[in-house]
């Protein structure tokens, strides 16, 4: 989220929100426009739980029954637990995960620390090469690392004897793809904090690290955690990186694979599948608890931080943006590179030939084109409908029984792989009695199911931009009796243009990329880039899944330059807006 | 510009080809889905419509696993009218689980009964046999000291260690009909033991069948456990690969074609399997596959041998599909859980 931090928006009378309530709370509950809140509010948690928990459920409870389809109660828990690889693949799962959230979160709270806390040159252009890898689907850092380092790698002699094939690999793939998921996270949270207190500090004559421990890092602790929490489980589910550099590294996302794909076991697959949803649920009572702590951390007179040059710093941190950035353009440049030369190792001629008979000739053009149709409705639909949900959740009152419900189906999905949220959508809706079952094979479902998988990442990045803006608006339009929509279309819409233009520009490449949910769905009319990307390399056309992920690269690459235009002439007309 | 004519071009057509429809022959769709690869698909599709023009085939195609868990995923109200080159192992599946209509295509009589269900009329039909093959990287095996196996037994000996790639057989049905193929050939016990030899020298288990033949032929590895039509596309690519095929004899499967029992268009589907059992269809798959179902089509491909048929190993298909848990159980006790490679 690039979300420079809004100007504080200042409110004339401290402490509004309660002296209102106060006074005129038995009124304003019963004021007409709150009942249609609470009933969009509802429509929205029941959207969601149509979409997602219902095949969510239909999914998870094929794990009582056998293969028939009988009850056999915890039968497929119990062989699965014997499974001599299980503890292996639970070990590795967890260990693989920490270790690259570890690495990643330094790594890419430093990036966001000199983005937001220094005075580096091209701070835009750092920050868009070092989103590149979410562009890409996330097997091409796999793919471009066995360029790299496999036994035929250009640069296998930095590795000696050993091999890129195993953990090594999947943790640095990993590393890469889930760089600018932190990163995103992270810049928000280094914007949000109140530069009052450097000053105060800075008058004080606190040392800089001192400032860095007391102010920086307890401003963005909320950022971080969060931030953990995605990289810990997008690590711990994703399947793409692992199955094309893991070699024989057993992971619980490989362990999945095995059963459903290799198997057609659903039964354990869906047990694995609840193994993974339990780092989620711990994700979703961290997340509750550190946010009733946080919002009493921020407040609405908060004054954005201009950060001051200072040159030995500056160039360090320059210095460090550079390298990440290198490192992030040779990864894709390989992918890039090798989507060009005619038959690796053997002939390095550049040719246009994987473009042309890879892609054309075996007509996967078509896929290219519902893909980029699949993008765009979701970035549409999916962001007008997270942010809407998200808004109606943080700032209307009412049904309060019913908000944790919804909030818990808005974190859920992160940690649902997409496997099993293809599988449970397949179970659900390909029955005839279901009401919904003429979505069954339309581009409609695809865009669905797509919103539902990315929905926890959208979501929080809503919500994050919502917590800014003080909820003495809402208290105020309410006790003029302006319904709530005006205020949500005059204020909060123009004032989180910057988060949705990213929840949908996230929502775009995301859709662009995506396979492990989709692969279940799609139709003859329906067919996907990425996952023909995934069918190609599984074939062993790896040039032509190359050249295939570039396109996809320079297609969403392309769509966020629209949008980094699109938010300079929204910021330029809500801007005057602010300022009347 | 351009390109919204050219959408709109077919659409308008099709408007009005539609009001024009009832005088029209009706077309009928028929959902097939599909294992086979994309350019036989239009191979196929031009062969079958030369005497079948009103019927459209429309392909969800995918790998084998994909498809037959979304096929088994989608038990309770089935899509597909057809299944379309898929392996006979998933399809003994569907057999068992009720999913198929038995019919007997004309010219069934004229095919090779081996290669097709057994049952009277049979569940499934059968198109081509692939069989597993090794491929062997010249280049790399020059530049190693790594001489070229010609058995299976060659495969565990020392000089191979950490050079051979094979599929996971618990992820993939080219990896489960090697090791079938060598617990049948070589009986069980025996079998086990030259698994155990062959995995000190194996250096990945996939989890694709193609992709052990494509590493090797990109010189990843030198040796790659596969089957023999990705052996011939690698090589025809112009990888720089040897395919061996073991003397102790191949393990196989089937690709077969079979009508889903719950299919609206009956009619249409029976044409679609009466055309699997031609001699034209035979002959598009012989453009692929060196054996295929009709005995009078002899396939002639560059890279693979025409007595290929002569080199399969037994193969029980029931002891195959009974055992197969069994099997992928002990194999992932063996080998999956110490599978990290130990250097």
């Amino acid at each position: 989220m690039a979300t420079t931090p809004e100007p504080a928006f200042g409110t004339a009378l401290p402490g509004a929100s309660s002296l209102v309530g106060r006074i005129r709370a038995p009124r304003l509950r019963n004021h007409w426009s709150d009942r249609i809140g609470i009933a969009l509010l509802v429509l929205a948690g029941a959207g969601l739980a149509v979409f997602f928990l219902a095949p969510l459920v239909t999914i998870l409870l094929k794990a009582l029954q056998d293969r028939s389809g009988a009850w056999v109660g915890f039968a497929n828990f119990t062989t699965y637990f014997q499974t001599p690889a299980l503890a292996q693949s639970i070990w590795n799962s967890l260990w693989v995960s920490v270790m690259v959230t570890a690495i990643v979160i330094p790594l890419a709270f430093l990036f966001a620390y000199a983005l937001t806390r220094s005075c580096i040159r091209g701070k835009a252009l750092l920050r868009n090469i070092a989103m590149v890898p979410i562009l890409a689907p996330s097997l091409l850092a796999a793919i471009s690392f066995i360029f790299w380092f496999g036994n035929q790698g250009i640069a296998k002699a930095l590795l000696g004897d050993a091999q890129i094939y195993g953990a090594k690999g999947i943790v640095l793939s990993l590393c890469f793809a889930t760089f600018p998921h932190a990163l995103m996270i992270l810049v928000t949270a280094l914007s949000l904090t109140d530069a009052r207190l450097y000053e105060a500090a800075y008058a004080l004559g606190t040392p800089r690290w001192r400032r860095f421990l007391t102010i920086t890092l307890p401003g963005a602790k909320y950022g971080l955690i969060s931030a953990a929490m995605v990289v810990f489980t997008y690590a711990l589910s994703d399947f793409g990186i692992p199955k094309v550099i893991g070699g024989n590294f057993n992971m619980l996302a490989t362990d999945i694979f095995k059963l459903v794909i290799g198997q057609q076991d659903f039964g354990k697959g869906a047990v694995v599948g609840i193994l993974l949803l339990a780092p989620v649920a711990i994700t979703y009572a961290v997340d509750t608890w550190v946010q009733r702590r946080q919002s009493a951390l921020l407040t609405a007179r908060s004054v954005p931080y201009v950060p001051k040059p200072s040159r030995g710093f500056d160039w360090l941190m320059s210095a460090y943006c550079w390298l990440v950035a290198a490192l992030m353009l040779a990864m894709i440049g390989m992918a890039v590179f090798a989507s060009f030369v005619k038959f690796w190792p053997y002939d390095f001629t550049m040719s246009l030939n994987h473009y042309r008979m890879g892609l054309v000739e075996a007509g996967i053009f078509e896929a290219y084109v519902n893909s980029v149709t699949l993008a765009a409705f979701c970035a549409t639909f999916g962001a007008a409908f997270v942010f809407g949900a998200a808004y109606l959740l943080e700032k209307t009152r009412g049904a309060e029984g019913w908000r944790p419900f919804v909030r818990l189906l808005a974190v859920l999905p992160m940690g649902v792989p997409g496997m099993v949220l293809g599988l449970g959508y397949i179970f659900f809706f390909v029955q005839e009695s279901n009401p919904l079952h003429f979505l069954y094979g339309t581009m409609a479902i695809l865009v669905v199911n797509t919103i539902v998988h990315y929905y926890t990442s959208s979501h929080l990045t809503a919500v994050t931009a919502l917590k800014q803006i003080d909820n003495e608006f809402e208290a105020v339009s309410q006790s003029l009796r302006v319904p709530f929509w005006v205020t949500f279309h005059r204020v909060t819409v123009p004032v989180c243009l910057p988060a949705l233009l990213e929840i949908s520009r996230y929502l775009f490449v995301n859709a662009m990329t995506t396979v492990s949910a989709v692969v279940f769905l799609y139709s003859p009319k329906t067919t996907l880039a990425s996952v023909a990307i995934v069918n190609l390399d599984e074939a062993g056309d790896i040039g032509a899944a190359s050249a295939m992920a570039t396109l996809i690269v320079v297609t969403s690459a392309l769509v966020c330059v629209a949008y980094y235009f699109l938010q300079t002439w929204l910021d330029r007309r809500t801007q005057a807006w602010r300022q009347s | 510009m351009r390109l919204s004519l050219r959408k709109l071009v077919p659409a308008v057509a099709a408007a009005l080809a539609f009001s024009a429809g009832a005088a029209w022959a009706q077309k009928t769709e028929l959902l097939v889905y599909t294992a086979l690869e994309t350019d036989q698909l239009k191979a196929y599709t031009e062969s079958f419509q030369k005497t079948n023009p009103n019927i459209d085939l429309k392909f969800v195609r995918d790998s084998t696993g994909v498809i037959t868990a979304k096929i088994l995923a989608e038990k309770a109200n089935p899509q597909a009218d057809v299944i379309l080159g898929v392996a006979a192992s998933s399809l003994d599946i569907f057999k068992a689980e009720g999913l198929l209509a038995p019919y007997a295509p004309v010219g069934f009589d004229k095919l090779n009964p081996v290669y097709s269900d057994k049952g009277k009329p049979p569940a499934w039909v059968g198109m081509d046999v692939f069989a597993a093959t090794v491929c062997y990287n010249t280049v790399e095996g020059k530049k190693k000291n790594i001489p070229k196996p010609e058995s299976w037994a060659d495969l565990a000996k020392p000089v191979y260690k950490g050079q051979i790639t094979m599929p996971n057989p618990a992820s993939s049905g080219t990896g489960f009909l090697a090791v079938s193929g060598w617990l049948q050939g070589m009986g069980e016990a025996a079998g086990w033991k030259y698994m155990d030899r062959l995995h000190a020298n194996v250096a990945q288990y996939t989890h694709s069948g193609s992709k052990p033949c494509r590493q090797s032929g990109a010189g990843e590895f030198v040796v790659g456990i596969s089957f023999d039509f990705r052996g011939n596309d690698v090589k025809q690519k112009g990888a720089p690969v040897e395919l061996v095929f073991p003397k102790e004899g191949l393990g196989w499967d089937i690709e077969a074609a079979a009508i889903v029992k719950t299919t609206k268009k009956m009619d249409a589907a029976k044409k679609l399997l009466d055309w699997v059992a031609t001699k034209e269809a035979n002959e598009a798959y012989a453009k692929n596959f060196a054996i295929v179902a009709h005995p009078a089509v002899k396939p002639a491909l560059p890279h693979l041998p025409a007595d290929l048929e002569k080199r399969l190993a037994k193969n029980d298909f029931a002891f195959a599909a009974k055992n197969r848990e069994k099997i992928l159980a002990e194999w992932q006790k063996r080998y999956d859980a110490k599978s990290e490679p130990k250097k």
